[in-house]
Protein backbone atom coordinates (compact mmCIF):
# COMPACT_ATOMS: atom_id res chain seq x y z
CA UNK A 1 0.00 0.00 0.00
CA UNK A 2 1.48 3.35 -0.89
CA UNK A 3 2.47 5.67 1.84
CA UNK A 4 -0.35 8.90 2.21
CA UNK A 5 0.14 11.68 4.60
CA UNK A 6 -2.75 11.50 7.07
CA UNK A 7 -4.54 14.79 6.31
CA UNK A 8 -5.10 13.28 2.77
CA UNK A 9 -6.80 10.73 4.25
CA UNK A 10 -10.70 11.06 3.15
CA UNK A 11 -12.95 11.62 5.69
CA UNK A 12 -14.25 8.61 7.76
CA UNK A 13 -17.98 8.05 9.40
CA UNK A 14 -17.27 7.86 13.03
CA UNK A 15 -16.49 4.32 14.42
CA UNK A 16 -15.34 2.89 10.88
CA UNK A 17 -11.88 1.86 10.71
CA UNK A 18 -9.71 2.82 7.63
CA UNK A 19 -10.45 0.34 4.67
CA UNK A 20 -7.01 -1.79 4.91
CA UNK A 21 -7.21 -2.11 9.31
CA UNK A 22 -10.74 -3.48 8.34
CA UNK A 23 -9.45 -5.67 6.25
CA UNK A 24 -6.76 -6.86 8.75
CA UNK A 25 -9.41 -7.42 11.64
CA UNK A 26 -12.07 -8.96 9.50
CA UNK A 27 -10.04 -11.47 6.96
CA UNK A 28 -7.42 -13.84 6.88
CA UNK A 29 -5.03 -13.42 4.17
CA UNK A 30 -4.20 -16.88 2.56
CA UNK A 31 -0.82 -15.32 1.04
CA UNK A 32 1.39 -18.09 -1.28
CA UNK A 33 3.93 -18.31 1.76
CA UNK A 34 1.64 -18.20 4.76
CA UNK A 35 -1.28 -17.06 5.66
CA UNK A 36 -1.32 -13.65 7.75
CA UNK A 37 -3.69 -11.37 10.23
CA UNK A 38 -4.76 -14.85 11.61
CA UNK A 39 -5.62 -13.89 15.11
CA UNK A 40 -8.47 -11.95 15.95
CA UNK A 41 -8.13 -8.51 17.66
CA UNK A 42 -10.57 -8.66 20.41
CA UNK A 43 -8.83 -5.62 22.89
CA UNK A 44 -11.55 -3.12 23.38
CA UNK A 45 -8.84 -0.12 23.43
CA UNK A 46 -7.16 -2.02 20.10
CA UNK A 47 -8.19 1.29 17.71
CA UNK A 48 -8.78 3.14 20.59
CA UNK A 49 -6.18 6.01 19.07
CA UNK A 50 -8.39 5.69 16.13
CA UNK A 51 -11.27 6.88 17.88
CA UNK A 52 -12.53 3.56 17.21
CA UNK A 53 -14.50 1.64 19.94
CA UNK A 54 -14.06 -2.10 19.85
CA UNK A 55 -15.85 -3.12 22.49
CA UNK A 56 -17.94 -5.33 22.37
CA UNK A 57 -21.71 -3.77 22.25
CA UNK A 58 -24.55 -6.58 22.84
CA UNK A 59 -27.04 -4.46 20.58
CA UNK A 60 -24.67 -4.10 17.40
CA UNK A 61 -24.45 -8.21 18.19
CA UNK A 62 -27.90 -9.27 18.11
CA UNK A 63 -28.05 -7.14 14.53
CA UNK A 64 -25.23 -8.91 12.90
CA UNK A 65 -25.59 -12.35 14.46
CA UNK A 66 -27.03 -14.58 11.26
CA UNK A 67 -27.65 -18.17 11.12
CA UNK A 68 -28.33 -20.01 8.03
CA UNK A 69 -29.07 -23.65 7.95
CA UNK A 70 -27.70 -24.91 4.75
CA UNK A 71 -28.67 -28.85 5.50
CA UNK A 72 -30.48 -30.42 8.36
CA UNK A 73 -31.61 -34.40 8.41
CA UNK A 74 -31.23 -37.04 10.93
CA UNK A 75 -28.17 -36.79 11.06
CA UNK A 76 -25.64 -34.42 9.97
CA UNK A 77 -26.46 -30.78 9.94
CA UNK A 78 -24.36 -27.65 8.23
CA UNK A 79 -25.14 -24.30 8.94
CA UNK A 80 -23.58 -20.98 9.04
CA UNK A 81 -22.85 -18.57 12.29
CA UNK A 82 -22.47 -15.31 10.87
CA UNK A 83 -21.04 -12.35 13.36
CA UNK A 84 -19.74 -14.66 16.31
CA UNK A 85 -16.08 -14.65 17.64
CA UNK A 86 -14.05 -17.77 16.82
CA UNK A 87 -13.52 -18.19 20.78
CA UNK A 88 -16.93 -18.70 21.01
CA UNK A 89 -18.06 -21.23 18.03
CA UNK A 90 -14.71 -22.60 19.17
CA UNK A 91 -16.02 -23.26 22.53
CA UNK A 92 -19.60 -25.02 20.98
CA UNK A 93 -17.40 -27.57 18.75
CA UNK A 94 -15.93 -28.47 22.02
CA UNK A 95 -18.58 -28.93 23.56
CA UNK A 96 -20.64 -30.71 21.07
CA UNK A 97 -17.45 -33.10 21.05
CA UNK A 98 -16.52 -33.60 24.71
CA UNK A 99 -19.10 -32.12 27.24
CA UNK A 100 -22.05 -33.57 25.97
CA UNK A 101 -23.72 -36.33 27.33
CA UNK A 102 -25.05 -39.92 25.85
CA UNK A 103 -25.35 -43.21 27.14
CA UNK A 104 -22.71 -45.85 26.08
CA UNK A 105 -21.82 -49.51 26.98
CA UNK A 106 -19.70 -48.81 29.88
CA UNK A 107 -19.51 -52.57 31.89
CA UNK A 108 -19.81 -56.27 30.04
CA UNK A 109 -20.46 -58.99 31.57
CA UNK A 110 -19.65 -61.96 30.01
CA UNK A 111 -20.87 -65.35 30.72
CA UNK A 112 -19.46 -67.11 27.14
CA UNK A 113 -16.91 -65.91 24.61
CA UNK A 114 -15.73 -68.52 22.48
CA UNK A 115 -14.75 -66.59 19.77
CA UNK A 116 -11.49 -65.31 18.59
CA UNK A 117 -12.44 -61.81 19.69
CA UNK A 118 -10.75 -61.56 23.31
CA UNK A 119 -13.35 -59.67 25.41
CA UNK A 120 -11.55 -56.80 26.41
CA UNK A 121 -11.52 -56.36 22.20
CA UNK A 122 -15.31 -57.46 22.41
CA UNK A 123 -16.15 -55.07 25.45
CA UNK A 124 -14.48 -51.95 23.70
CA UNK A 125 -16.47 -52.71 20.52
CA UNK A 126 -19.66 -53.11 22.15
CA UNK A 127 -19.06 -49.87 24.27
CA UNK A 128 -18.39 -47.79 20.48
CA UNK A 129 -21.46 -48.65 19.33
CA UNK A 130 -24.02 -45.67 19.70
CA UNK A 131 -27.08 -46.18 21.71
CA UNK A 132 -30.10 -44.15 20.15
CA UNK A 133 -31.97 -42.66 23.26
CA UNK A 134 -31.90 -39.11 24.60
CA UNK A 135 -29.54 -39.16 27.55
CA UNK A 136 -31.72 -36.72 29.44
CA UNK A 137 -34.22 -38.43 30.15
CA UNK A 138 -31.09 -40.71 32.59
CA UNK A 139 -29.01 -39.60 35.42
CA UNK A 140 -25.17 -39.85 35.61
CA UNK A 141 -24.02 -42.97 38.08
CA UNK A 142 -22.06 -42.16 40.38
CA UNK A 143 -19.51 -44.63 41.97
CA UNK A 144 -21.76 -45.95 45.00
CA UNK A 145 -24.94 -45.76 42.95
CA UNK A 146 -26.92 -49.34 42.09
CA UNK A 147 -27.66 -49.55 39.11
CA UNK A 148 -31.31 -49.36 38.52
CA UNK A 149 -33.99 -47.92 35.78
CA UNK A 150 -32.85 -44.18 35.57
CA UNK A 151 -29.21 -44.46 35.48
CA UNK A 152 -28.83 -48.02 33.46
CA UNK A 153 -29.88 -48.91 30.42
CA UNK A 154 -29.23 -53.36 30.18
CA UNK A 155 -28.61 -55.25 26.77
CA UNK A 156 -28.31 -58.95 26.42
CA UNK A 157 -26.84 -60.81 23.24
CA UNK A 158 -26.80 -64.29 22.68
CA UNK A 159 -25.62 -65.89 19.66
CA UNK A 160 -24.65 -69.16 18.67
CA UNK A 161 -23.00 -70.46 15.66
CA UNK A 162 -23.93 -74.12 15.42
CA UNK A 163 -20.93 -76.88 14.95
CA UNK A 164 -23.37 -78.77 12.25
CA UNK A 165 -24.06 -75.90 10.01
CA UNK A 166 -20.47 -75.44 9.55
CA UNK A 167 -20.27 -71.86 8.00
CA UNK A 168 -19.48 -68.85 9.97
CA UNK A 169 -21.72 -66.22 11.01
CA UNK A 170 -21.44 -62.32 12.24
CA UNK A 171 -23.21 -61.01 15.31
CA UNK A 172 -24.32 -57.48 14.53
CA UNK A 173 -25.35 -54.46 16.54
CA UNK A 174 -28.93 -55.05 15.68
CA UNK A 175 -28.54 -58.50 17.54
CA UNK A 176 -28.56 -56.86 20.77
CA UNK A 177 -31.18 -57.23 22.63
CA UNK A 178 -32.88 -54.70 25.14
CA UNK A 179 -33.68 -55.68 28.86
CA UNK A 180 -36.45 -53.40 30.24
CA UNK A 181 -36.27 -55.41 33.78
CA UNK A 182 -32.81 -54.79 33.94
CA UNK A 183 -30.10 -57.51 33.99
CA UNK A 184 -30.66 -61.27 34.18
CA UNK A 185 -27.86 -62.62 35.84
CA UNK A 186 -29.32 -61.44 39.27
CA UNK A 187 -31.62 -63.87 39.09
CA UNK A 188 -29.74 -66.85 38.22
CA UNK A 189 -27.50 -66.15 41.05
CA UNK A 190 -30.17 -66.36 43.01
CA UNK A 191 -31.76 -69.05 42.19
CA UNK A 192 -29.41 -71.76 41.77
CA UNK A 193 -25.60 -72.00 42.77
CA UNK A 194 -23.77 -71.86 39.57
CA UNK A 195 -22.98 -68.06 40.28
CA UNK A 196 -21.58 -66.00 37.65
CA UNK A 197 -18.00 -65.14 38.45
CA UNK A 198 -18.29 -61.59 38.91
CA UNK A 199 -20.25 -61.13 42.55
CA UNK A 200 -21.40 -57.61 41.47
CA UNK A 201 -23.41 -58.79 38.45
CA UNK A 202 -26.78 -57.34 39.29
CA UNK A 203 -29.31 -54.64 38.75
CA UNK A 204 -31.81 -53.34 40.82
CA UNK A 205 -34.82 -52.04 38.61
CA UNK A 206 -37.69 -51.05 40.43
CA UNK A 207 -40.07 -50.89 37.71
CA UNK A 208 -39.55 -51.87 34.00
CA UNK A 209 -38.20 -49.17 31.24
CA UNK A 210 -40.62 -50.10 29.63
CA UNK A 211 -43.58 -48.96 32.00
CA UNK A 212 -41.65 -45.19 31.60
CA UNK A 213 -44.06 -43.55 28.68
CA UNK A 214 -41.10 -42.18 26.68
CA UNK A 215 -40.53 -45.98 26.08
CA UNK A 216 -43.38 -47.95 26.37
CA UNK A 217 -43.83 -47.98 22.48
CA UNK A 218 -40.16 -46.63 21.73
CA UNK A 219 -37.90 -49.14 22.83
CA UNK A 220 -34.46 -48.84 23.14
CA UNK A 221 -32.39 -49.52 19.94
CA UNK A 222 -28.54 -49.29 18.76
CA UNK A 223 -27.61 -48.46 15.36
CA UNK A 224 -27.72 -51.67 13.14
CA UNK A 225 -26.27 -52.76 11.15
CA UNK A 226 -22.01 -52.48 13.29
CA UNK A 227 -20.19 -55.76 12.66
CA UNK A 228 -19.07 -56.87 16.41
CA UNK A 229 -17.88 -60.35 16.24
CA UNK A 230 -18.11 -63.06 13.85
CA UNK A 231 -18.18 -66.70 14.67
CA UNK A 232 -17.21 -70.29 13.72
CA UNK A 233 -18.76 -73.57 13.96
CA UNK A 234 -19.67 -74.31 17.38
CA UNK A 235 -18.87 -70.43 19.11
CA UNK A 236 -20.59 -68.94 21.08
CA UNK A 237 -20.70 -65.37 22.75
CA UNK A 238 -23.38 -64.78 25.52
CA UNK A 239 -22.98 -61.38 27.76
CA UNK A 240 -24.91 -59.01 29.00
CA UNK A 241 -23.98 -55.17 28.64
CA UNK A 242 -24.79 -52.48 30.81
CA UNK A 243 -25.00 -48.73 29.53
CA UNK A 244 -24.89 -45.60 31.51
CA UNK A 245 -24.69 -41.75 31.02
CA UNK A 246 -21.17 -40.27 30.39
CA UNK A 247 -19.27 -37.45 28.43
CA UNK A 248 -17.54 -37.29 25.54
CA UNK A 249 -13.96 -36.08 27.95
CA UNK A 250 -14.03 -38.96 29.83
CA UNK A 251 -13.61 -41.87 26.92
CA UNK A 252 -14.52 -41.20 23.50
CA UNK A 253 -17.45 -43.15 23.03
CA UNK A 254 -19.57 -41.19 24.90
CA UNK A 255 -19.37 -38.10 22.42
CA UNK A 256 -22.93 -37.78 20.63
CA UNK A 257 -21.02 -36.81 17.30
CA UNK A 258 -19.20 -37.98 14.82
CA UNK A 259 -17.29 -35.13 14.75
CA UNK A 260 -18.27 -31.69 14.70
CA UNK A 261 -16.27 -28.41 13.20
CA UNK A 262 -16.40 -25.74 11.10
CA UNK A 263 -14.40 -23.76 8.53
CA UNK A 264 -14.70 -20.31 7.62
CA UNK A 265 -16.20 -19.37 4.56
CA UNK A 266 -13.13 -18.65 1.64
CA UNK A 267 -13.12 -15.42 -0.11
CA UNK A 268 -11.93 -15.02 -3.89
CA UNK A 269 -11.35 -11.47 -4.64
CA UNK A 270 -10.18 -10.39 -8.54
CA UNK A 271 -7.94 -7.79 -7.70
CA UNK A 272 -7.69 -7.29 -11.71
CA UNK A 273 -9.61 -7.54 -14.40
CA UNK A 274 -9.01 -11.23 -15.72
CA UNK A 275 -9.47 -11.49 -19.40
CA UNK A 276 -9.24 -13.82 -22.38
CA UNK A 277 -6.78 -16.51 -22.45
CA UNK A 278 -5.65 -15.61 -18.51
CA UNK A 279 -9.64 -16.07 -17.75
CA UNK A 280 -9.19 -19.23 -19.48
CA UNK A 281 -5.96 -20.44 -17.90
CA UNK A 282 -7.25 -19.31 -14.29
CA UNK A 283 -10.58 -21.45 -14.73
CA UNK A 284 -8.33 -24.53 -15.41
CA UNK A 285 -6.03 -24.20 -12.79
CA UNK A 286 -9.17 -24.08 -10.04
CA UNK A 287 -9.78 -27.63 -9.16
CA UNK A 288 -13.09 -27.05 -7.43
CA UNK A 289 -14.36 -24.68 -10.30
CA UNK A 290 -14.84 -21.82 -8.31
CA UNK A 291 -14.44 -19.36 -11.24
CA UNK A 292 -16.25 -18.93 -14.10
CA UNK A 293 -16.29 -17.29 -17.92
CA UNK A 294 -18.26 -14.42 -18.26
CA UNK A 295 -18.93 -13.17 -21.78
CA UNK A 296 -18.41 -9.76 -22.00
CA UNK A 297 -19.32 -8.64 -25.89
CA UNK A 298 -16.72 -7.86 -28.62
CA UNK A 299 -14.94 -11.10 -27.67
CA UNK A 300 -13.99 -10.05 -24.45
CA UNK A 301 -13.73 -13.14 -22.53
CA UNK A 302 -13.94 -12.43 -18.24
CA UNK A 303 -13.39 -14.41 -15.13
CA UNK A 304 -15.97 -13.83 -12.69
CA UNK A 305 -16.11 -15.89 -9.45
CA UNK A 306 -19.14 -17.63 -9.03
CA UNK A 307 -18.44 -20.39 -6.07
CA UNK A 308 -15.74 -19.16 -3.39
CA UNK A 309 -18.08 -20.93 -0.82
CA UNK A 310 -16.62 -23.85 -2.71
CA UNK A 311 -12.44 -23.22 -2.54
CA UNK A 312 -10.48 -25.17 -0.21
CA UNK A 313 -7.78 -22.57 -0.01
CA UNK A 314 -5.52 -25.22 -1.75
CA UNK A 315 -3.79 -22.04 -3.44
CA UNK A 316 -2.92 -23.74 -6.98
CA UNK A 317 -4.34 -20.42 -8.32
CA UNK A 318 -2.17 -18.01 -6.77
CA UNK A 319 1.17 -20.62 -6.99
CA UNK A 320 2.62 -19.66 -10.18
CA UNK A 321 4.69 -16.28 -9.79
CA UNK A 322 2.56 -13.35 -10.81
CA UNK A 323 -0.98 -14.44 -9.80
CA UNK A 324 -0.82 -13.57 -6.18
CA UNK A 325 -1.07 -9.97 -7.62
CA UNK A 326 -3.90 -10.83 -9.59
CA UNK A 327 -6.38 -13.17 -6.98
CA UNK A 328 -6.71 -12.62 -3.46
CA UNK A 329 -7.63 -15.77 -1.34
CA UNK A 330 -9.21 -14.73 2.08
CA UNK A 331 -11.53 -15.71 4.68
CA UNK A 332 -13.42 -13.96 6.56
CA UNK A 333 -13.18 -14.61 10.05
CA UNK A 334 -16.71 -14.46 11.70
CA UNK A 335 -18.54 -16.63 9.38
CA UNK A 336 -17.73 -20.31 10.44
CA UNK A 337 -19.42 -22.92 8.11
CA UNK A 338 -20.52 -25.52 10.98
CA UNK A 339 -21.24 -29.11 10.73
CA UNK A 340 -22.62 -31.72 13.25
CA UNK A 341 -22.19 -35.27 12.34
CA UNK A 342 -24.49 -36.80 15.37
CA UNK A 343 -24.11 -40.41 15.80
CA UNK A 344 -27.84 -41.03 16.28
CA UNK A 345 -28.93 -40.35 19.78
CA UNK A 346 -30.19 -36.89 19.68
CA UNK A 347 -30.46 -34.87 16.22
CA UNK A 348 -27.95 -32.35 15.44
CA UNK A 349 -30.12 -29.27 15.77
CA UNK A 350 -30.90 -30.27 19.53
CA UNK A 351 -27.42 -31.10 20.53
CA UNK A 352 -26.31 -27.73 19.32
CA UNK A 353 -28.60 -26.00 21.26
CA UNK A 354 -27.54 -28.33 24.03
CA UNK A 355 -24.29 -27.03 23.56
CA UNK A 356 -25.29 -23.53 24.01
CA UNK A 357 -27.05 -24.07 27.08
CA UNK A 358 -24.03 -26.18 28.68
CA UNK A 359 -21.68 -23.31 28.06
CA UNK A 360 -24.91 -20.99 29.96
CA UNK A 361 -24.50 -22.68 32.65
CA UNK A 362 -20.63 -22.65 32.77
CA UNK A 363 -21.36 -18.57 33.07
CA UNK A 364 -23.74 -19.11 35.39
CA UNK A 365 -21.50 -21.35 37.51
CA UNK A 366 -18.89 -18.88 37.55
CA UNK A 367 -21.09 -15.75 38.45
CA UNK A 368 -22.64 -17.85 41.86
CA UNK A 369 -19.10 -18.72 42.78
CA UNK A 370 -17.96 -15.54 42.35
CA UNK A 371 -21.35 -13.44 44.44
CA UNK B 1 -12.77 -22.54 42.39
CA UNK B 2 -11.21 -19.80 44.03
CA UNK B 3 -10.58 -16.61 44.33
CA UNK B 4 -6.73 -14.63 44.47
CA UNK B 5 -6.76 -10.93 44.98
CA UNK B 6 -5.08 -8.88 47.24
CA UNK B 7 -5.63 -5.30 48.84
CA UNK B 8 -6.17 -3.98 45.43
CA UNK B 9 -9.50 -5.26 44.53
CA UNK B 10 -8.62 -3.97 40.79
CA UNK B 11 -6.67 -6.92 39.70
CA UNK B 12 -7.22 -10.98 40.29
CA UNK B 13 -6.45 -13.49 39.40
CA UNK B 14 -9.36 -16.49 39.44
CA UNK B 15 -8.58 -20.09 39.38
CA UNK B 16 -11.70 -22.19 38.28
CA UNK B 17 -11.70 -25.72 38.62
CA UNK B 18 -12.55 -28.37 35.95
CA UNK B 19 -13.00 -25.83 33.94
CA UNK B 20 -10.32 -25.55 30.34
CA UNK B 21 -9.69 -24.10 27.67
CA UNK B 22 -13.71 -23.56 26.21
CA UNK B 23 -14.82 -21.39 28.98
CA UNK B 24 -11.46 -19.33 29.65
CA UNK B 25 -10.94 -18.79 25.93
CA UNK B 26 -14.86 -17.45 25.38
CA UNK B 27 -14.25 -15.15 28.66
CA UNK B 28 -10.84 -13.74 27.17
CA UNK B 29 -12.58 -12.81 24.62
CA UNK B 30 -15.70 -11.39 26.48
CA UNK B 31 -13.05 -9.44 28.60
CA UNK B 32 -11.40 -8.24 26.68
CA UNK B 33 -14.06 -6.86 24.96
CA UNK B 34 -15.11 -4.98 28.05
CA UNK B 35 -13.26 -1.23 27.90
CA UNK B 36 -12.85 -1.49 31.94
CA UNK B 37 -10.36 -4.32 31.70
CA UNK B 38 -6.69 -3.25 30.94
CA UNK B 39 -4.59 -6.53 30.84
CA UNK B 40 -6.11 -10.02 30.89
CA UNK B 41 -5.28 -13.65 30.12
CA UNK B 42 -5.68 -17.20 31.07
CA UNK B 43 -3.58 -20.28 31.71
CA UNK B 44 -3.40 -23.87 32.05
CA UNK B 45 -1.13 -24.67 35.02
CA UNK B 46 -0.54 -28.40 33.63
CA UNK B 47 -2.28 -29.99 31.63
CA UNK B 48 -2.83 -32.88 33.84
CA UNK B 49 -4.96 -30.91 36.60
CA UNK B 50 -8.76 -29.81 34.80
CA UNK B 51 -8.09 -25.82 36.27
CA UNK B 52 -7.13 -22.96 34.33
CA UNK B 53 -6.31 -19.34 35.66
CA UNK B 54 -8.09 -16.24 34.54
CA UNK B 55 -5.82 -13.17 35.07
CA UNK B 56 -8.06 -9.73 35.29
CA UNK B 57 -6.48 -6.27 35.87
CA UNK B 58 -8.67 -3.43 35.19
CA UNK B 59 -8.95 0.37 34.92
CA UNK B 60 -10.41 0.54 38.66
CA UNK B 61 -13.35 -1.53 39.11
CA UNK B 62 -12.98 -4.53 40.87
CA UNK B 63 -11.73 -7.41 39.01
CA UNK B 64 -14.35 -9.80 40.35
CA UNK B 65 -17.48 -8.02 39.18
CA UNK B 66 -15.78 -7.02 35.84
CA UNK B 67 -15.59 -10.52 35.40
CA UNK B 68 -19.13 -11.36 36.67
CA UNK B 69 -20.31 -9.24 34.08
CA UNK B 70 -17.74 -10.61 31.54
CA UNK B 71 -20.04 -14.03 32.60
CA UNK B 72 -23.35 -12.22 32.39
CA UNK B 73 -22.16 -10.86 28.39
CA UNK B 74 -21.19 -14.34 27.29
CA UNK B 75 -24.75 -15.70 28.48
CA UNK B 76 -26.80 -13.02 26.63
CA UNK B 77 -24.79 -14.07 23.24
CA UNK B 78 -25.63 -17.83 24.38
CA UNK B 79 -28.72 -16.82 24.72
CA UNK B 80 -29.36 -14.85 21.71
CA UNK B 81 -27.22 -17.22 19.55
CA UNK B 82 -29.77 -19.85 20.63
CA UNK B 83 -32.53 -18.20 20.20
CA UNK B 84 -31.67 -17.49 16.91
CA UNK B 85 -30.43 -21.00 15.86
CA UNK B 86 -33.89 -22.60 16.84
CA UNK B 87 -35.63 -19.87 14.58
CA UNK B 88 -33.14 -20.39 11.86
CA UNK B 89 -33.86 -24.22 12.51
CA UNK B 90 -37.87 -23.64 12.40
CA UNK B 91 -37.68 -21.66 9.23
CA UNK B 92 -35.85 -24.46 7.43
CA UNK B 93 -37.85 -26.96 8.48
CA UNK B 94 -41.04 -25.18 7.18
CA UNK B 95 -39.51 -24.18 4.08
CA UNK B 96 -38.87 -27.89 3.30
CA UNK B 97 -42.01 -29.14 4.29
CA UNK B 98 -43.52 -26.97 1.64
CA UNK B 99 -41.01 -27.09 -1.05
CA UNK B 100 -41.21 -31.10 -1.26
CA UNK B 101 -45.01 -30.13 -1.38
S1 LIG C 1 -7.32 -21.58 -3.74
FE1 LIG C 1 -7.62 -23.47 -4.85
S2 LIG C 1 -9.79 -23.90 -4.58
FE2 LIG C 1 -9.51 -21.77 -4.06
S3 LIG C 1 -9.91 -20.65 -5.93
FE3 LIG C 1 -7.73 -20.99 -5.87
S4 LIG C 1 -7.41 -22.88 -6.99
FE4 LIG C 1 -9.59 -22.77 -6.52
Amino acid sequence: MPKVPLWDLPELPQNHLPPHLQLQKTRVSCNNDAPTNTESIIYSGAYAAMGVDNSLRLGEFRKNFKVNVMKLNEEDMEFDLIGIDASIANAFRRILISELPTMAIEKVLVANSSSVVQDEVLAHRLGLIPIKVDPRLFEYMSENDVPNEKNTIVFKLHFKCERKSGERRTVYSHDLEWLPFGSEYVLRTENSSDSTSKPKTYTSFNSSQETLPEFSNNPISVTPGIIISKLGPGQEIELEAHAVKGVGKTHAKWSPVATAWYRMLSEVVLLQDIEDEDAQKLVNKCPVNVFDIEDMGKGVKRATVARPRDCTLCRECIREPGWEEKVALRRVKDHFIFTIESTGALPPEVLFTEAVKILEDKCERVITELS
Amino acid sequence: MEHGSYQDRSASTFSLADEDHTLANSLRFTLNQDPRVTVCGYSIPHPSEARVNIRVQTTGDPANEVLKDSCQDLMMICQHVRSTFDLAVADFKNNKGSGSE
